[in-house]
């Protein structure tokens, strides 16, 4: 029992990276835009939140920084895509070449500056992104271990996907929102402001995918930066997102399945070659993605307007 | 307040321009690129025109150890053969962005017959080697084609999990099956006899990329089937009402992209690497995507985007940068800047806007 609990909640803890860039990036593809730039702003997020939280020692400035990063690298996409009309598959492409390059190259600075070694957060920082249990909760026998004895960070994942999952379904604003993802020119129609709807997601969305490279770098390897922190974890998100259906809360169980195929290498000594492991998340997306084609199914595809951009002179 | 400001302008399609304009616009965005590029090296507090040269003396200097301008024309020639293939999808409006992928793919089928067969005569196995490149990435292109004519199963998200599965499967190979030493990660390098020759400085992968150039722009534009392509891409509808088989006209043409790509990943493992590894696409599968958008699908131009990227990237790995401070990511956030840039420019080659004045209610 012990053991299964140990598993659960390293996979809790692999897996919540990946709910921030899933989220960031269901709140963008909801309103019509496919970002493939999730990589991208997660780096930017992840230098940005570190380099903020090592020269300010405050979360959350860190984070506040990281989301700033996050959205500003959406706002070049949206310029792009959005205004310019430019296409969205190279736009977001793009922007992950840049954004990678771009928390490498000052990466590799920052550790220039740190005398070559590599950089850490104040013990007082790590102190408060350490995993600890809650008050009273996190005493439950085994249920306190799995869900109330993580970091900060942890939380603040599910918090956000959770309310994503609200704001896109019960609010009258998120009601909007998919209807622009689904066929803008019947948005526009009905008076809703395409350009501006779009902006406000794509931005709101590219913070998000921030946070979660603020969570790698500042709390996933202990506080020191990597020069490897975001690896192609953006990418995972991205399949996350047809996993999960579009669906934030079904995203938060889906970051803990992927978690799982992250941790399970590690721990459970099992004679499958590691790469197959590392193949599954990607092996059951695609299998999730042809079943829905093939049943045919409306509540489980992209939403309809995604992928192309909306030009009002062209309808 | 916006919105009144905004109606003031009106934003039209141009007719599609040609002559020398659109050209002009292309060479001012780069300048405009080049600009923005230079201010943010200015930031770092270098000097631009000592980088810029840098660079260029990086990609094009001829050294006593070799020239590296045949460096990079053998960086460019991958980046070239797949972006023409993803061109020849994208004009049928097939998102294909498993370039990646497909060049794993025809990179492993190749590897198969330079490890494990390379005893046959030298032109026999780089022909085999060729083929299996082809059959192998041709086949990855055609899975996500079969199952969007069957079932219209997204075919943007199906080639990029593609990637990441093919990926995957060289760890898998360098682990286990095809591991040089049993326990250690690693595949041999290539006999001398499944190795590409040289041929003027670069491995003959080059002759191939200058047919495939001059083929593909007359196979775009001037064969039948070039025709069905693009009248697809215009209106899959058109294309059924005048009587095309849809299906096979989209599975024909990504097993065409497929087997390009495939194509550029044996070239790339017997004419440069000289053994497989996770490193043999290296994200030159995600560059071809973009220049193919940049070049608007155009061969020709398609080889100029490929030579650019091609010489920031060469001309940044290279000692003398780190000399100045610079690490060679510097190169990819050039490129970044680049694509940035020129893909807002686009915009202006489109379209037009045209000023119309306060409106009176």
């Amino acid at each position: 029992m012990n053991g299964l609990i140990n598993l659960l909640t390293a996979a809790i803890r692999a897996g919540i990276p990946l709910l921030f860039g899933t989220t960031g990036e269901i709140i963008t593809e909801k309103a019509g835009n496919m970002n493939l730039g999730v990589e991208g702003m997660m780096w930017l997020g992840a230098f940005f939140g570190f380099y903020v939280g090592l020269t300010t020692d405050s979360l959350i400035l860190a984070l506040l920084c990281a989301f700033a990063a996050g959205l500003f690298g959406a706002l070049i996409y949206a310029v792009l895509t959005v205004s310019l009309r430019a296409n969205q598959t190279a736009a977001g492409l793009a922007l992950t070449i840049f954004g990678t390059a771009f928390a490498n190259f000052f990466g590799l600075r920052m550790i220039a500056a740190n005398d070559g070694l590599l950089p850490k957060l104040s013990p007082h920082l790590i102190e408060i992104l350490a995993d600890k249990p809650l008050p009273i909760l996190g005493n439950i026998p085994y249920i306190g271990k799995l869900l109330f004895s993580h970091n900060i960070l942890v939380y603040l994942g599910i918090l956000i996907a959770i309310a994503a999952y609200i704001y896109m379904n019960k609010t009258r604003t998120g009601l909007r929102m998919r209807a622009v993802g689904e066929a803008p020119a019947t948005a526009d129609a009905a008076g809703i402001n395409v350009t501006l709807t779009k902006y406000m997601h794509i931005l709101l969305g590219g913070g998000v995918c921030g946070l979660g490279g603020a969570y790698l770098s500042l709390s996933f390897f202990g506080g020191q930066w990597q020069n490897a922190c975001v690896n192609g974890q953006g990418w995972i998100a991205v399949a996350l997102v047809i996993f999960a259906n579009w669906n934030p809360i079904k995203a938060i169980f889906g970051t803990l399945l992927f978690g799982m195929f992250e941790v399970i290498r590690f721990r459970v000594n099992i004679h499958i070659p590691a790469a197959f492991l590392e193949m599954l998340p990607y092996v059951i997306t695609t299998i999730i993605l042809v079943v829905a084609s093939i049943r045919k199914s409306r509540e489980r595809r992209q939403p309809q307007g995604c992928g192309s951009n909306y030009f009002r002179e062209d309808r | 307040m916006l919105r009144d400001f905004s109606s003031r302008f009106h934003i039209v399609k141009k007719a599609e321009s040609t002559g020398w304009k659109p050209l002009f616009l292309s060479f001012l965005s780069l300048v405009a690129a080049l600009i923005i590029g230079g201010l943010f090296i200015l930031c770092l507090g270098k000097n631009p025109f000592t980088v810029y040269g840098v660079i260029l003396d990086g990609a094009y200097k001829s050294a006593r150890t070799g020239s590296y301008v045949f460096k990079t024309i053998g960086y460019a020639i991958p980046l070239v053969i797949t972006s023409i293939a993803v061109s020849i999808a994208f004009k049928m409006k097939f998102w294909n962005i498993g370039a990646e992928g497909q060049m794993i793919a025809g990179a492993i089928f190749a590897s198969y017959f330079a490890l494990f067969q390379s005893q046959m005569p030298h032109w026999l196995l780089l022909l085999i080697m060729f083929l299996a490149g082809a059959v192998g990435g041709g086949l990855l292109g055609t899975i996500p084609a079969y199952f969007k004519c069957k079932f219209d199963t997204n075919e943007t998200l199906f080639t990029l999990m593609l990637n990441y599965i093919s990926l995957s499967f060289i760890t898998f190979l360098k682990d286990g099956p095809w591991s040089e030493t049993p326990g250690f990660p690693g595949i041999a390098k290539f006999a001398d006899n499944a190795r590409l020759d040289v041929l003027g400085g670069v491995h003959i992968g080059w002759i191939f990329t200058v047919m495939l150039v001059i083929l593909a722009f007359v196979y775009m534009r001037y064969t039948k089937q070039g025709y069905e392509i693009s009248v697809m891409g215009d209106s899959v509808n058109t294309a059924r009402y005048a009587g095309m088989n849809v299906s096979r006209v989209i599975i024909r043409t990504m097993f065409i992209s497929g087997a390009l790509c495939g194509i550029a990943g044996m070239i790339q493992v017997a004419g440069i690497e000289h053994t497989l590894g996770e490193g043999v696409a290296g994200g030159r599968g995600f560059t071809a995507v973009i220049i193919a958008w940049l070049s608007r699908l155009n061969p020709f131009v398609c080889v100029f985007f490929s030579m650019l990227f091609a010489t920031l990237t060469q001309g940044c790995s290279g000692s003398a940068l780190l000399k100045l401070g610079l690490s060679p990511a510097v190169a990819d956030i050039l490129q970044g800047i680049i694509l940035f840039v020129i893909l807002a420019f686009d915009f202006f080659m489109q379209y037009k806007i045209i000023y119309r004045g306060r409106e009176k209610a």
